[in-house]
């Protein structure tokens, strides 16, 4: 039989989310194809006007035969694509998950910002995907690639992501089209031309000099490297103790932890905390800490430092009324020499945060009370809407601010502190039995948080969790144990995942038990 | 279409004789109406064929030069219904909907038209909404075509072909006196193609004359004992004349050689992805040049049972390629071919996947399998195929299954039905989770993560209808959804005059966003626009009383959380008899942002005083909890790792996107969540006035703030 004719056409996908500007790029791709005297198609499958979910656009391209047209395929085929495109970078990995992008044929064009997706985003702990898993993958399946983060390019340089993907295209190389018959494209399209062609020049630089940029998952975590010695005797007291009394693997921890106490309060705070950790300290020596490179002080000095620096009307009034805030505000809005800028932040106080702020006694006594609460409630239970760059506004703020001087006889700052007293006992006591599961209990910490009903909800999570203990004491894995309640805590909202969890833990216990005896 | 113009298109469909019209395949059906002289256009809104009604909906110059009457209808039942124009008067007409959804709807038209019969040529074009990317049930439109003998044309999906199965189709239709369907999928609809336009046409007969000179025939009014003789008509006439026609115009097609042990039958709308796979095979190449014998059925319905048996006679087997179940061709053709007893073996579904879409890699397993049973020797010695098996088998890429989130259609940034269902979810975790019907629109993404509210939809519409089976004596109401779209479609009498007459005793929310949003921002009824050639203004609630609601309540700015969820409280708890009606109305963020961005980067330009809103995160106030995510889902409302060590879960953050619609702020107050969200107002060419004050704020803040930070004890 005779062969078929050889021909084949450029196939190129791209990636998107509605209101990345996907239309425009394979609009802009068809253009540019046509110009050069080529057949062009492209399809896609926008089924819904909203600006959220992914999108493929598909575009084949060939010269044409004469007057023969191709009849072009309206469809990727895994393993036949010459080209990917994507304009997020989990989108990149979807790509790859769907054989779209092969070791003989593709290139991947690839943007590394990230667009969370919302699974990504309402789980109380950390939800946000490994982008670390995109990177691995990317070489195996790709046989050239471009990433870099088109999206913050494309911002820098007043356009969309459309722009720079189109630039990395060009600067790819991969069609056989010169820079100028790209440029041609984005000019014939008529819109926002020269910013357009702006972001596109630099998204090509970008491609034909790479630089080098690692895509991380997480950001890195800024310790503070402490000073030799420092000015305020004060300081510099605490300053020498951390020094003195600790691993030096420690110190920036809990310099760290020294500097926030002390922006929370004062240096007679930050002293009262190192008193703390001095007495896990030693409890970790005597148990030959070293042997865990000092876990329990080092968890220690992280989520006391966390446990007394909480969150309370006063140090949110602290931070809302700082200078370096209204600055960094004005950076993050982007505002401009000749423009103004005001702040409304919005706060529902109840009786709960101002009992709270009153002398211990007083508040309790208030508590006691119901109707007396309550009625106080009514009056000050709704949304406030807070100028603060106004001055009567500034002003109210500053006051609660100003009040920091009386935190430590505040019903507040009692609660607190026996909270914090509580969870302590509970660690020095559990230590010399079972060392990691002590470790684990200063871990639990971190689902303390949030304000008013989230806080209350977090509260008795970590409650919940640590309910649990005194059966994991001793128990084979009991620290993994403790660590899956944790993650199960912060899975999701009404605590489902938790009861299981904790479910599965006692028929594990319960499978275990006949063994034992 | 009320904040999208559509200019550069409308000018395409101006386009002479001889002329080449670049773009998609759905706006080239668009001008070949034009150019077939088409007398009425109508339908409803929906993808894929919404830029259809959206273009004509901008082209009223065009449309009055030519005398062409178009019309938004008011449902696919009404725009069906409009086609009755085209039974006694010589008049070309066409209709426009998402199918099968649409074809649902207007099946009751259908039904009698094509009973009736007509004169003028009568074309339904259906966007047939199958495969990836549908957002309705996998049915297939042929049904509608064979009970109702309507005939269907199904062509390959390319820019010259698409146009000439309008044109043609009209003419059919006329030959055979019978409605004709003509089906276009998604990807065709979008497909970028072009074709060589001829001249527009006015129609031949026009609107005014058929109105000036009215004529009726009892023979073509659906009623004993007429019905029966239509019956018959089109049985023994219309059938038998649109095979004639079909047959002496060759609107199918044959590909390759004449003659071959096997051959390929296939629905027109199949041709590429067929292409490809013969291509991938050996057995084609790119320009379409085939090995194997092809028969394309442009008409899916009738079948032409002389060309199926010719093509069929003296093939050892044949294999029928049908996307979409059930495989009524496949039936059909062996039907043929045992009534004929030809005995080419047929294959079909026992080959090929029953449902799902026929891409390349799908065809090229299925002519594998066919030719590998029965013609082995053309699959020579097979150079390889296109596969991504090897790479997909590596564990790296498997390991993307465990990360890559799920990203289905959303809510907007800043859409006005966010707060909605934010309070509903505030409301449920005071009073519990209900029973809660959901409709069609973009509402439906309740159903979603982080929301998770709403347990059926049945239907555009049909919300509260579809829970009406719970008006029961009961500790808690049912609740439904619909939009202002579904409202007006169906919702008016089906649902809420059904939940009146019936005193029902449920919570029905109308989220009026002033547009049919979900299919591209069409003006209704209720809209705020001014449209000069519609009526808007129209109130719903006006409309809802009008029909006997008593418990009605209009909120004016769903973003109003507190607002929304004492409203949904007191529906829930009143004790009223009835529905309790809740008219949620807020703009279309999508729509509103096109309206009014250009206004507002004129005036700023202008040096008038303009305020911009956005909002923010305090990133050391937020703790982490992400409470306001599982209330928002807002694409600008994000995480984002923070570098203090002393933090471990990410902390809200708000990007450059956020248009200051104002839910984060709302919803913290509602839910008393956390007083991290602030909003920014960024005043543009503040007056001096302004200026002045805030020279005295700064003046006096700063002092306080030197004050303090003065006795903070320093770190250096």
């Amino acid at each position: 039989m005779d062969r078929t004719h050889p021909d084949k056409p450029i196939a190129l996908a791209i990636l998107a989310m509605g209101g990345q500007g996907g239309g425009v790029l394979s609009d802009w791709i068809v253009a540019l194809a046509e110009s050069q005297n080529w057949a062009a198609q492209s399809t896609s499958v926008p089924g819904v006007a909203q600006r959220t979910g992914a999108t493929i656009y598909y575009v084949e391209m060939m010269p044409p035969q004469g007057d023969r047209m191709p009849v072009l395929s309206l469809m990727p085929t895994p393993g036949d694509v010459d080209v990917v495109m994507a304009a997020e970078y989990m989108e990149a990995g979807r790509s790859m998950m769907r054989g779209l992008v092969t070791p003989e044929r593709t290139t991947l064009i690839a943007s590394s910002h990230r667009s969370l997706a919302v699974s990504e985003k309402e789980q109380a702990g950390d939800g946000i995907a490994d982008s670390g898993v995109v990177v691995e993958a990317t070489p195996v399946a790709a046989k050239r690639s471009v990433v870099f983060d088109m999206q913050t390019m494309a911002e820098k340089n007043g356009s969309v992501i459309s722009a720079v993907m189109f630039g990395a295209l060009a600067g790819a190389k991969v069609l056989p089209f010169d820079r100028e018959a790209f440029e041609g494209a984005i000019r014939a399209g008529g819109k926002g031309v020269t910013q357009s062609l702006k972001a596109f020049g630099a998204g090509f630089e970008r491609t034909v000099t790479p630089v080098v940029e690692t895509v991380e998952k997480t950001s890195g975590k800024e310790f503070l490297e402490p000073p030799q010695s420092l000015k305020d005797p004060r300081l510099d007291k605490l300053l020498q103790q951390i020094r003195q009394n600790y691993p030096a693997a420690l110190t920036p921890l809990l310099y760290t932890a020294i500097t926030r106490l002390v922006d929370y309060q004062d240096p007679a705070y930050a002293q009262d905390y190192l008193d703390r950790i001095a007495a896990i300290h030693r409890l970790d020596t005597s148990l030959s800490g070293e042997r865990h490179d000092f876990a329990l002080t080092r968890e220690a000095a992280k989520y006391v430092a966390v446990a007394m620096a909480y969150d309370d009307v006063i140090r949110v009034a602290d931070l809302k009324t700082r200078s370096s805030r209204f600055a960094r505000v004005d950076a993050e809005v982007g505002k401009k020499q000749d423009q103004l800028l005001y702040m409304t932040e919005f706060m529902h106080p109840r009786m709960e945060e101002v009992a709270g702020t009153m002398p211990a006694g007083l508040g309790r006594w208030l508590e006691n009370h119901p109707a007396v609460f309550n009625r106080l409630d009514k009056l000050v239970n709704r949304g406030r809407r807070v100028q603060t760059r106004t001055v009567f506004w500034f002003f109210s703020l500053y006051m609660v601010a100003g009040m920091r001087r009386f935190r430590r006889g505040l019903l507040r700052h009692e609660r607190e502190l026996s909270h914090l007293n509580g969870w302590l006992k509970l660690v020095t006591e559990t230590a010399p039995k079972d060392y990691p599961l002590a470790v684990e209990i200063l871990k639990c910490r971190r689902l303390v948080k949030g304000y008013s009903d989230t806080a209350a909800r977090g509260n008795s999570r970590f409650e919940r969790v640590l309910s649990n203990v005194p059966q994991l004491i001793g128990k084979p894995d009991s620290a993994g144990w403790l660590r899956r309640l944790t993650t199960a805590a912060l899975a999701d909202e009404d605590g489902t995942k938790l009861t299981g969890a904790q479910k599965t833990l006692e028929t594990a216990f319960e499978a275990e038990q006949p063994r034992v005896a | 279409m009320a904040e999208r113009s559509f200019a550069s298109e409308v000018e395409d469909l101006r386009l002479g004789e001889g002329e080449v019209f670049r773009g998609e395949g759905i706006l080239a059906i668009t001008k070949a109406l034009l150019q077939s002289g088409v007398a009425y256009v109508g339908g409803y809104q929906g993808s894929p064929i919404s830029h259809l009604m959206d273009v004509l909906a901008d082209a009223k110059d065009v449309l009055d030069e030519l005398g062409v009457h178009f019309e938004s209808s008011a449902s696919e039942a009404a725009a069906a219904a409009m086609l009755s124009a085209s039974v006694m008067y010589p008049l070309r007409g066409a209709v426009t909907w998402k199918s099968t959804a649409g074809t649902n709807v207007a099946s009751d038209a259908l039904t009698n038209l094509s009973s009736s019969g007509v004169n003028g040529g009568a074309l339904i074009i259906v966007g047939e909404d199958f495969g990836e990317g549908s957002s309705i049930p996998q049915e297939r439109t042929h049904a509608f075509a064979m009970k109702s003998q309507m005939w269907m044309l199904d062509p390959r999906p390319n820019l010259p072909s698409m146009v000439d199965a309008v044109e043609t189709g009209f003419e059919l239709s006329e030959a055979s006196n019978t409605p004709v369907i003509l089906q276009v999928r998604i990807r065709a609809c979008h497909v970028h193609g072009q074709f060589t336009t001829k001249a527009n046409r006015p129609p031949r007969y026009t609107m005014q004359e058929a109105l000036q000179n009215p004529q009726r025939d009892l023979n073509r009014i659906v009623l004993p004992p007429a019905s029966y003789l239509q019956d018959k008509q089109k049985l023994n006439e219309r059938w038998p004349a649109a095979v004639k026609f079909i047959k002496e115009r060759r609107l199918n097609e044959w590909f390759g050689p004449e003659e071959g042990e096997v051959g390929i039958i296939l629905q027109g709308g199949m041709y590429n992805s067929l292409i490809r796979a013969l291509q991938y095979l050996g057995l084609a190449d790119v320009y379409g040049d085939s090995k194997i014998p092809l028969y394309v059925m442009n008409v899916t319905y009738p079948l032409i049972d002389d060309e199926v048996a010719k093509f069929c006679a003296g093939k050892r087997a044949v294999l029928m390629v049908e996307e979409g179940h059930p495989e009524y061709l496949e039936q059909a053709v062996n039907t043929i071919l045992r009534r004929r007893d030809i005995n080419a073996r047929l294959e079909g579904k026992g080959m090929l996947p029953l449902g799902g879409d026929y891409t390349a890699d799908v065809l090229t397993k299925g002519v594998e399998t066919f030719l590998e049973a029965h013609a082995k020797p053309l699959l020579g010695n097979r150079s390889p195929m296109p596969t991504a098996a090897g790479v997909l088998s590596n564990p790296k890429v498997k390991a993307l299954a465990d990360v890559v989130p799920q990203r289905p259609a959303g809510f907007c940034t800043g859409c006005p039905e966010r707060p909605i269902f934010a309070a509903m979810k505030l409301v449920e975790q005071e009073l519990g989770p209900h029973q809660i019907s959901s409709d069609i629109g973009c509402h439906l993404f309740s159903i979603l993560p982080p929301f998770n509210l709403g347990g059926t939809t049945m239907g555009y519409g049909l919300g509260p209808a579809s829970a009406s089976a719970f008006n029961v004596a009961s500790k808690k109401k049912a609740v439904s959804f619909l939009g202002d779209g579904g409202f007006w479609h169906n919702g008016l009498s089906s649902s809420v005059g059904n939940a009146v007459f019936n005193k029902q005793d449920q919570v029905i929310v109308v989220v009026d966003n002033y547009y049919s949003s979900a299919t591209g921002g069409q003006d209704i009824l209720s809209s705020r626009a001014e449209n000069e050639r519609r009526s808007t203004n129209n109130s719903i609630v006006t409309a809802v009383k009008g029909i006997g609601a008593k418990w009605v309540r209009q909120i004016d700015r769903t973003y109003d959380v507190g607002k929304m969820r004492d409203t949904l409280k007191e529906a829930l708890t009143s004790n009223e008899p009835g529905p309790k009606i809740i008219v949620a109305s807020s703009e279309c963020m999508l729509n509103k942002q096109r309206r009014v961005k250009p206004l507002f980067d004129k005036a700023v330009k202008n040096g008038e005083r303009a305020i911009k809103q956005r909002f923010g995160v305090d990133e050391d106030v937020c703790t982490g909890d992400h409470a306001c995510m599982r209330l928002s889902g807002c694409p600008s409302l994000s995480v984002k790792h923070t570098n203090d060590p002393l933090k471990d879960d990410p902390v809200a953050a708000i990007d450059q996107t956020c248009v200051g619609c104002g839910n984060c702020g709302e919803v913290a107050e509602a839910a008393v969540l956390c007083p991290s969200f602030y909003r920014a107002d960024v005043i543009n060419n503040p007056t001096r006035w302004d200026r002045s004050v805030a020279r005295v704020r700064e003046a006096v803040i700063g002092f306080l703030q030197r004050r303090r930070e003065a006795r903070r004890p320093v770190f250096i």
